[in-house]
């Protein structure tokens, strides 16, 4: 659906089902350069199980109008107003990779109105490897290439994805390359870059937490998801075997059932 | 500092299989099943609806058919592939997946006889026509474009003709018309050209020739390029607007790069159901194991077969875009720098008699409504494979009755000219083969 956050159109996947603001709400954040698409094995079905979701596309991302903002502490800021917009008091969040760092800064900075964390993916801090960094900003497809390599495990690599007939690499890279890889992957890895407040937000969160970690994942190893979830007060860990960066897509079915048990407990639909 | 993704030889061999999922089987198993169990209900439920991925019944999905379909996806750059039982098959459902009766494509005029059937004849009982356009002619693709074209559709060499069409010329017509491009890429392969690094939208195969090319199975395939963006006209309410057959799915909305495959999957497998058996993948997996390495040498074979024919004196005239004097020389130069494919049209002097004498003679070369094949094939297309196209379709396709098609094969190129030369023998003297 599209909406308007700060007089900017918004676009989010609400699931296939229309959104209810009666309903518990999940707000799901992709990951730098990427779009709501990323979430499709988690929305629907929460979407069909009592839960309004909002796969949000971040300004700039997607559908959503632009510029992207350029830092992680107003991306944060600006989900607490997408909560607002949609006439929400409360909302869990989700988020993969450099969304992880958006619901942490928003969680810390907006307590009140975040039910419980999922973060997929995460660290407390994302520092870029400089060359891939210069690419991006250059809008150099390799960029992608090279961020398609790094963010997928063995299956991403070989193949076996969830869905059949689809293929992990060219289906992450294509729905980077349809964005804009000099205004939305190299502001998102700028505001990665630049964002040094993690272990700080992470230890004023107060709601409940889980950290979701792939064991082959190169670009937020599992140490420093570990790392991260020690300065959460009570975060729960899973780790999947196997699997790289991209959980959400790689290993949908298992990722899934650690939200759907997370946030069954944590944030009820009746 | 490079990606260290997989390369095309290497995916031939290994895209979309992990030995470690399948019990450590180094070969892909053949899941010869009708159906798949469901967890509980709760799951077989996400997996109706589309929540989850999985496999519920093989007429929508298989696991070894998902093998091929995400190796071709992988070879071909493709964001998501799903296989079908034929390249007829493929076409098919690719052409209903996009469009509504009242619906409008513009084609190519050089395609096999059968997808020209298909245009002519068959598609218009589901109210969706054609315009035929000559492969040559871009700027008549550009005209044939109505308020209500909903794909451009060619084969780049076109069959059997060998004219190629100007696909990135035809590309920015399409772009500039909104609408995409669907090419049959059955005779290049991606080692040869890859369509969606050119601009196209869909890719089709018929996996039965040069793919698999041992010539014991029937297979195709579609291939998205996942750039076309759907939502961005209203051309396609059936990609956009809430289905009714998934709760009100959008597909565009949810899937986007993969959209038109989940559709063309979810509502043409399910609806229509022309489903690849996992005997066949498996059968096509084996051969595009090798497909570098039997491409390398149908174009070497091919090029020294156009030489040899282009010098012969019972030829009247050869049609191969690596002919200095081929109206596609540079075309195909730029488009095809690896090979121009193995695909030969030639005349033969004295007509249809002289080549159904020819093709008669001819021992090593079998005779048979087939491309692509490890074997060398020859058809004559106007008493076969295009005999169901009227004069008028035959003349806008640049089919003559002297036209024979050769397939060329692997094999040792002295045994197919030696071959060609007891065929051309035999065809100088048409009556007297006959009689005897």
């Amino acid at each position: 659906m599209k909406f308007s956050v700060n007089k900017k159109e918004v676009f989010a996947s609400t699931g296939g089902r229309p959104f209810d603001k009666q309903k518990p709400l999940i707000i799901f954040i992709h990951g730098s350069g990427l779009s709501h698409i990323t979430w499709v094995l988690q929305t629907r079905y929460f979407a069909f199980h009592g839960y309004s979701v909002l796969a949000i596309d971040l300004p700039g991302h997607g559908y959503s109008e632009g510029p992207a903002l350029e830092s992680i502490e107003e991306q944060g800021k600006w989900i607490s107003d997408v909560i607002d917009s949609v006439g929400v008091k409360e909302a869990s969040l989700v988020g993969h990779s450099q969304g992880c760092l958006v619901v942490m800064e928003c969680a810390s900075q907006f307590p009140d109105k975040i039910k419980s964390i999922g973060l997929m993916g995460g660290a407390g801090a994302i520092p870029m490897n400089p060359e891939l960094l210069e690419l991006a900003e250059k809008g150099d497809p390799k960029a992608v290439d090279l961020m398609m390599d790094w963010a997928h495990g063995p299956a991403g690599h070989f193949g076996g994805h969830p869905v059949p007939g689809l293929h992990h690499i060219n289906l992450g890279g294509s729905i980077v390359i349809n964005g804009s890889v000099k205004n939305a992957l190299g502001v998102d890895f700028r505001a990665c870059d630049n964002y040094k407040n993690g272990f700080e937000a992470a230890k004023k969160i107060k709601c409940p937490a889980i950290n979701i970690l792939g064991d082959r994942d190169r670009m937020c190893p599992v140490k420093e998801g570990k790392k991260l979830a020690d300065n959460i007060t009570g975060s729960e860990v899973e780790i999947i075997e196997n699997c790289g960066h991209m959980i959400l897509l790689e290993e949908a079915d298992k990722s899934l059932a650690i939200l759907k048990k997370f946030i069954r407990k944590n944030h009820p639909a009746e | 500092m490079d990606p260290k993704t997989y390369k095309f030889d290497t995916i031939s061999l290994h895209g979309g299989y992990m030995p470690s999922k399948n019990a450590g089987s180094r070969q892909v198993p053949i899941y010869q099943t009708t159906s798949y169990l469901f967890d509980d209900v709760d799951h077989a439920a996400a997996l109706f609806n589309l929540e989850q991925g999985g496999h519920i019944y093989s007429r929508i999905s298989n696991p070894t058919v998902q093998v091929l379909e995400e190796r071709v996806a992988a070879l071909e750059g493709g964001t998501a592939a799903l296989a079908t039982a034929s390249g007829m098959s493929a076409i098919f459902l690719a052409i209903m997946t996009l469009c509504n009766t009242g619906d409008h494509v513009v084609v190519s005029s050089q395609l096999y006889g059968g997808t020209v059937n298909l245009f002519r004849l068959t598609l218009p009982k589901f109210g969706i026509k054609a315009t035929f356009v000559k492969p040559r002619d871009t700027e008549g693709f550009k005209k044939a474009i109505q308020e209500n074209t909903k794909c451009i559709f060619g084969e780049l060499v076109g069959n059997p003709g060998n004219e190629l069409m100007n696909m990135p010329e035809i590309v920015k017509i399409a772009n500039e018309a909104g609408i995409p491009v669907i090419i049959d890429s059955t005779y290049q392969t991606p080692y040869l050209f890859k369509p969606l690094e050119h601009g196209a939208d869909i890719v089709v195969h018929s996996l039965t020739k040069w793919m698999a090319g041992h010539g014991s199975s029937m297979a195709g395939i579609l291939v998205e390029g996942g750039k076309f963006d759907w939502l961005k006209t209203d051309k396609f309410p059936t990609m956009t607007e809430p289905y009714e057959g998934y709760h009100g799915l959008s597909f565009a909305e949810e899937f986007g790069p993969v959209a038109f495959t989940m559709k063309a999957r979810a509502e043409g497998m399910r609806d229509m159901g022309p489903c690849l058996s996992p005997q066949n993948a498996w059968n096509v997996l084996q051969g595009i194991e090798t497909l570098s390495v039997r491409m390398e040498k149908h174009c070497s074979n091919a090029l020294k077969m156009v030489e040899y024919l282009s010098n012969h004196e019972s030829v009247a005239w050869v049609s191969h875009a690596s002919l200095k004097d081929n109206p596609d020389y540079e075309l195909a130069k730029t488009l095809l720098p690896k090979g121009t494919g193995s695909m030969i049209a030639f005349g033969i002097k004295g007509g249809k008699e002289a080549g159904a004498a020819f093709i008669d003679n001819v021992k090593l070369a079998s005779h048979l409504a087939n491309v692509g094949d490890t074997r060398t094939l020859v058809i004559h297309p106007a008493s076969a494979t295009h005999s169901q196209m009227d004069e008028a379709t035959l003349k806008l396709a640049n089919m003559s009755h002297d036209m024979i098609r050769l397939s060329v094969g692997i094999e040792d190129i002295d045994d197919i000219i030696n071959d060609f030369e007891d065929g051309f023998r035999a065809a100088k003297k048409p009556r007297l083969v006959a009689n005897k």
